[in-house]
């Protein structure tokens, strides 16, 4: 048995580095600490796609490794609009590589965050965003409201590594001199430990953010007894706690992105950070779901200037979320073959939008099986990254952080697989040029 | 006729569990469930376990009923993945994010079975 330590999680946003294993016969046998249940259940591993697989008259039939990459290669070098997917559950040097094959085969290349903070990406663009790094938090915030966020169920690990109960530099006494206050519709396990909870009507956020920011800007005279469900009486305590603290910090999640006024709402949520700059210090960040889902928005930013939703059909880079996200192009029955990575389309897009994936060809790269592999038509087991593969993924406050390998695997990594398509994909194009 | 609810959908630990092994029994109860309040179940006459059909615009799906106190009155909650995005509109109205949360929906009691992923999917086929 061997003692690992400083393993890195890759299941959240959170990628929690300080975990440790052991492992006996090449295998993770017990997660000891560092990790939540859900990082935990990652790590000790789950029931995985046996082979490489191509569907024939309707059932998937096991192949070669050789014989799926031909096949793969086939369908992306035949379609006229493909649709390149996912690329959250995976490590940097493959989204590279995914990037290079949507160049090479003039696709449309989308990531996770249009299904979760792209909104956030789009308000960000709009306004900027007045961010740190969780280090910061845990070292300097007093004050931690998280909004259309459960944590305690979706980021198990934040508030005890990063926020609430963190003890830091400037926080040693970790909860006991910090406030927290919730911003929700439910009634969840995070707003039970909540200072304040402000229970807001479902997709009133845009009206909060406003009252806040009228009552930061001293001009509480305009706010009405009630907004959005939420009772100026509490308004007016929550923006006190505000002022009152040395350094205020808002994470904001699905709650907000998935609803009304989408990226409307988180340019309200950054325009109350400024507001509340007038008295302290406050910053604000996006709860982000995949490990790194903010890793593949900086490599298609470096390589396209575009975080997601790129069209490089066009022999340049052309980015327009609305039109060219996932599920937009799904809707328009547009793309003609799909490539699906480290992502699950399946489970998390509109049921209006699978009806086409499940008609197009889709290849589906991934080391779990999953609902897209009910349609999918070649299939690759991959190696999981974090646990039998190393790489570099970035953190939700886009800090770089590098994957550990902890054990060996038959199955190749998903750059493996992607650069052996794009090099077949290359070699039937300079066949079909001769 | 059922009754009238804004639908959401969301995290949940078991959920996060289980996103890798989302064929998995303890995916199916975790996920194929509908959060209501009290007062929404006694109004529809369902107890918890007993299965309700939820209808939108886009499409209806069938889930098991669980209270959850911390739900207010008139608003459903179903666990993100297959079952809730079955009732989801794939329309961003330009932005890209389809409306996941905020779903005009009509819940009715129903003695249908609650269909597993594998049959769920073929639905789309």
């Amino acid at each position: 048995m061997v003692e690992v330590t400083d393993v890195v999680c890759s299941l959240c946003g959170c990628v929690c580095d300080d975990i440790t294993v052991e492992v006996e016969d090449n295998k993770v046998t017990k997660v000891k600490k560092g990790a939540c249940s859900v990082g935990k259940s990652k790590l000790m591993g789950h029931n995985r796609i046996k082979s490489p697989a191509i569907r024939v008259n309707g059932e998937l039939k096991d192949c070669s490794y050789d014989e799926a990459i031909k096949k793969a290669a086939e369908i992306l070098a035949a379609s006229r609009r493909p649709l390149l997917y996912g690329w959250s559950s995976t490590v940097c040097e493959a989204d590279k590589v995914g990037v290079e094959l949507a160049e090479e085969i003039g696709a449309v290349i989308d990531n996770t965050a249009s299904v979760c903070h792209g909104p956030s990406v789009l308000a960000i663009q709009d306004v900027g965003l007045p961010s740190c790094t969780l280090g910061e938090v845990k070292n300097r915030a007093d004050l931690i409201i998280y909004w259309g966020a459960n944590p305690a169920e979706a980021h198990a690990n934040h508030m005890k590594r990063y926020s609430y109960v963190s003890k830091g530099f400037w926080t040693e006494e970790g909860k006991k001199a910090k406030k927290l206050v919730i911003v929700d519709v439910r009634a969840t396990k995070t707003s039970k430990m909540a200072d304040v909870f402000l229970q807001l009507e479902q997709g009133k956020d845009y009206l909060v953010f406003s009252a806040l920011r009228a009552i930061l800007y001293g001009h509480a005279d305009v706010v009405p007894d009630e907004v959005g469900g939420v009772s100026k009486k509490d308004l007016l305590e929550t923006v006190e706690m505000m002022k009152a603290a040395k350094f205020g910090m808002t994470f904001f999640g699905m709650g907000v992105t998935h609803t009304g006024a989408r990226h409307n709402n988180i340019v309200n949520a950054i325009q109350m950070t400024r507001a509340a700059h007038t008295h302290t210090k406050f910053s604000i960040m996006p709860m982000r779901g995949h490990y790194n889902v903010a890793g593949i928005n900086q490599v298609c930013t470096w390589e396209t200037g575009f975080p997601f939703a790129v069209d490089l059909t066009r022999g340049y880079a052309w980015y327009n979320p609305g039109e060219l996200s996932a599920t937009d192009l799904l809707i328009r029955q547009e793309c003609d073959a799909a490539l699906v990575i480290a992502s699950d389309p399946g489970a998390h897009f509109p049921g209006e939008s699978i009806k086409h994936l499940a008609k197009i060809p889709v290849i589906q790269i991934d080391p779990f099986p999953n609902p897209t592999t009910e349609f999918a038509d070649v299939v690759f087991p991959v190696a999981v990254s974090g646990v039998e593969a190393e790489g570099n993924v970035y953190r939700m406050d886009n800090i770089p952080i590098r994957l550990r390998k902890l054990i060996d695997s038959d199955y190749p990594p998903d750059e493996e697989i992607l650069k052996r398509i794009l090099d077949e994909v290359r070699a039937i194009k300079e066949k079909e040029e001769k | 006729m059922g009754t009238k609810v804004n639908l959401i959908s969301g995290r949940t630990t078991v959920q996060g569990r289980n996103l890798d092994s989302k064929m998995s029994e303890e995916y199916f109860e975790e996920v194929a469930r509908c959060d209501m309040n009290k007062a929404d179940m006694e109004k529809l006459g369902v107890a918890a376990e007993e299965s309700v059909k939820v209808k939108t615009s886009y499409g209806e799906v069938i889930v098991k009923a669980k209270e959850a106190a911390g739900t207010p009155e008139g608003i459903a909650f179903i666990p993100m993945g297959p079952w809730a995005n079955a009732l989801v509109s794939g329309d961003t109205h330009g932005a890209g994010m389809p409306s996941y949360k905020g779903i005009d929906a009509e819940i009715e009691k129903t003695g249908d079975k609650v269909l597993p992923v594998k049959e769920l999917m073929q639905t789309y086929m």
